[in-house]
């Protein structure tokens, strides 16, 4: 037990020095990625008509008002730096196809929790070097926000957060995980990343999809990625819906890493039996 | 106990047929056409602790197919085998931390970070103590000569540098089993010998059991006693490395030094004739033949030198597998087996 704790720490070690290889090109792609939020900003102003004369600040679009609108596309962006998992399927497929997958069938490791150590340091890198954007855009745009809930929501935030993270790598995993049985997996994943982008929450909060749609959604593991953790210090659950969804959100991580093992191990007797 | 055991052992890969033209392609997403490729056909061997053993053939013989069996990478269509008594496909972590698996193609240091970062982590995964790990490290990097660049990034060194890093990587953790795949594949010579003196070394302090392919005999000659030799997934020879020459070469290279520059002309009476380069003349002779030309051409010309070689291991392995290629085409569709390639090999040559 202890020996697997060292050796996690070593793997997340290991990994943080690797990516603090790139910091430069890393801080640089950090930061373009916050040229979005601002077109968004702008393009959901033009949806609102805020720089019309017919627009009023009480204007509501299915219940949200241009500032709820930007305070929810904030928050989304923020509850993705933690599902967002670039690369991961991808990386699995290759090794799978490369071969270098070798590694984690001829050495005493386990490739799933390497590779979730693995991601894990490039998250905190990642913080590291985003957090005084994230805090400066969140200070900047103060204005839209509703103001601070309670202290057992911001708590039931912080963990709907980490669930974001365990759920957003473990459908990742998944999905790179299918490459044992179809080699080729980038249109897949392509596919999975546009699903995704929809039924997260993220191009649009999912309480603005009609009644039946979010019916189905509801019961789907995605809304943690992105759109749970946002509605959450938007003040829309009260707190016995939130102790419900995070059991919730708990569960799918368990059923997930289940399904992750079982493909993991099925996925590697048949690497045995038709690869190599 | 033997170290490794390997018997009956099969490999069959399904290969998926791609079949020519869209209509087709099309097709084939309905209905798939495979075909079976037998990398490795009914293999049997056993080799004894601390053996260094050459796994000899030419290419797709299905030499990277058994190292892959054996060390549970695959599993075998047929057959058994065991290594200190693991099977080795069923990837059981205490046999994961008893052998050691090199590719040559491939590498699996970290990339971007020095050599010695990967052997830290190498360090934790196979639970090594901080004392032998110094020590080893101090062994390995001193032999290999690369005290020096252990904190150097992996993608700043040397093919040649990072293979024995490799290497290092492979042997931290002491294996008793060392699976090389072609580990000197596009080193040049320097680095090879290096590479070659480094495992005669390591493995005669260590008795450390070795299973080797490469395509270079040099490698094979310094370091391996005995040399099992596998032809399109058959086994077509076991045995000392000495004896393949013995073997299947049944000619040896006579070179004769003649006292002028007048060269005999009817000298291919006793063989092939290879090279003139007057005075001097190479000739290919038939083993049994060799003292009656000797004595012939002694007794008949002004020899002022004469000296006779095996062939060399390269060429007569190259002409085991060309033999043995034309072989099974001629027999192709006429339902012999191919199990017993030594008969028709010494009749043909
Ligand atoms: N994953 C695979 N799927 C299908 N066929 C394969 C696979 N791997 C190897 N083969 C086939 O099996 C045969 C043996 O391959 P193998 O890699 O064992 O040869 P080898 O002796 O290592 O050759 P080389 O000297 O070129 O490395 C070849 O015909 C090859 O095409
Ligand atoms: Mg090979």
């Amino acid at each position: 037990m202890w020996a697997r704790v060292r050796v996690n720490w070593f793997i997340l070690r290991t990994c943080i020095e690797e990516r603090l290889v790139y910091r430069g090109d890393f801080a640089f792609a950090t930061l373009v990625r916050f040229l979005p939020i601002v077109t968004q900003i702008f393009l959901w102003g033009a949806i609102y008509g805020v720089h019309t004369e017919a627009y009023s600040a009480g204007r509501k679009l299915n219940s949200y008002t241009y500032h709820d609108m930007v305070a929810y596309y904030l928050l989304a962006m923020l509850a993705r730096a933690f599902s967002s998992m670039p690369g991961l399927a991808s990386g699995i497929a290759r090794d799978v196809r490369e071969g270098t997958i070798k590694k984690y069938l001829t050495q005493p490791i386990d490739m799933l929790s390497y590779l979730f150590w693995h991601r894990m340091a490039h998250k905190l890198v990642y913080y590291f070097v985003a957090t005084a954007p994230f805090v400066l855009v969140f200070y900047l745009c103060r204005s839209y926000f509703p103001g601070w809930p309670d202290a057992f929501t911001i708590t039931a935030w912080v963990i709907s957060l980490m669930l974001a993270f365990l759920v957003g790598f473990l459908l990742e995993s998944l999905i790179g995980l299918i490459a044992f049985w179809y080699l080729e997996v980038s249109s897949l994943i392509f596919i999975f990343s546009m699903l995704n982008y929809f039924l997260s929450g993220h191009m649009i909060p999912l309480d603005w999809l009609p009644e039946t749609i979010t019916a189905v959604i509801q019961f789907l593991p995605f809304k943690y990625l992105a759109y749970f953790p946002a509605a959450i210090m938007l003040d829309r659950f009260d707190h016995p819906e939130l102790v419900y969804e995070l059991s919730v959100g708990m569960a799918w991580v368990i059923v997930l890493l289940v399904a992750n093992r079982i493909a993991f191990s099925r996925g590697a007797r048949r690497y045995g039996a038709f690869g190599g | 106990m033997p170290a490794i055991e390997v018997q009956g052992l099969a490999k069959t890969y399904r290969v998926y047929q791609k079949r020519e033209g869209l209509l087709a392609s099309i097709g084939g997403l309905f209905r798939r056409e495979y075909k079976q490729v037998h990398a490795v056909e009914n293999i049997g061997f056993s080799i004894e602790t601390g053996e260094m053993v050459a796994f000899l053939g030419p290419n797709g013989a299905g030499k990277t197919t058994t190292l892959k069996l054996l060390s549970g990478l695959i599993f075998p269509t047929a057959g058994e085998a065991r290594v200190f008594g693991h099977v080795p496909w069923k990837r059981e972590n205490i046999y994961r931390r008893r052998f050691s698996l090199v590719m040559g193609q491939k590498n699996q240091l970290w990339w971007d970070l020095p050599a010695q970062e990967s052997f830290r982590l190498h360090k934790e995964i196979y639970h090594i103590e901080e004392g032998p790990f110094r020590e080893r490290l101090d062994e390995l990097t001193n032999l290999l000569e690369v005290v020096d660049l252990v904190g150097q990034p992996v993608r700043e060194l040397s093919l040649g540098e990072r293979m024995r890093m490799e290497l290092i990587a492979a042997l931290l953790h002491s294996p008793d089993i060392l699976f090389l795949d072609e580990p000197t594949i596009g080193l040049d010579v320097v680095s090879q010998r290096r590479v070659q003196e480094f495992l005669k070394q390591y493995q005669a302090s260590h008795s450390i059991t070795v299973l080797l392919t490469s395509h270079y005999m040099k490698d094979v000659e310094a370091l391996c006693k005995r040399a099992i030799i596998i032809n399109e997934g058959h086994i077509i020879h076991d045995g000392p490395l000495a004896e393949v020459v013995d073997r299947f070469s049944h000619h040896k290279i006579v070179e004769f030094q003649f006292a002028s520059n007048q060269i005999p002309g009817d000298l291919h009476r006793f063989g092939q004739v290879l090279e003139t380069n007057p005075p001097r003349v190479k000739l290919e002779v038939v083993r049994n033949q060799i003292p009656g030309t000797l004595a012939e051409v002694l007794a008949h010309y002004d020899v002022e030198d004469v000296s006779v070689h095996e062939r060399p291991l390269e060429e007569v392995i190259a002409e085991i597998f060309t033999n043995n290629r034309s072989r099974e085409n001629e027999t192709e569709g006429a339902g012999l087996p191919t199990e017993d390639g030594r008969a028709s090999l010494s009749a043909q040559s």
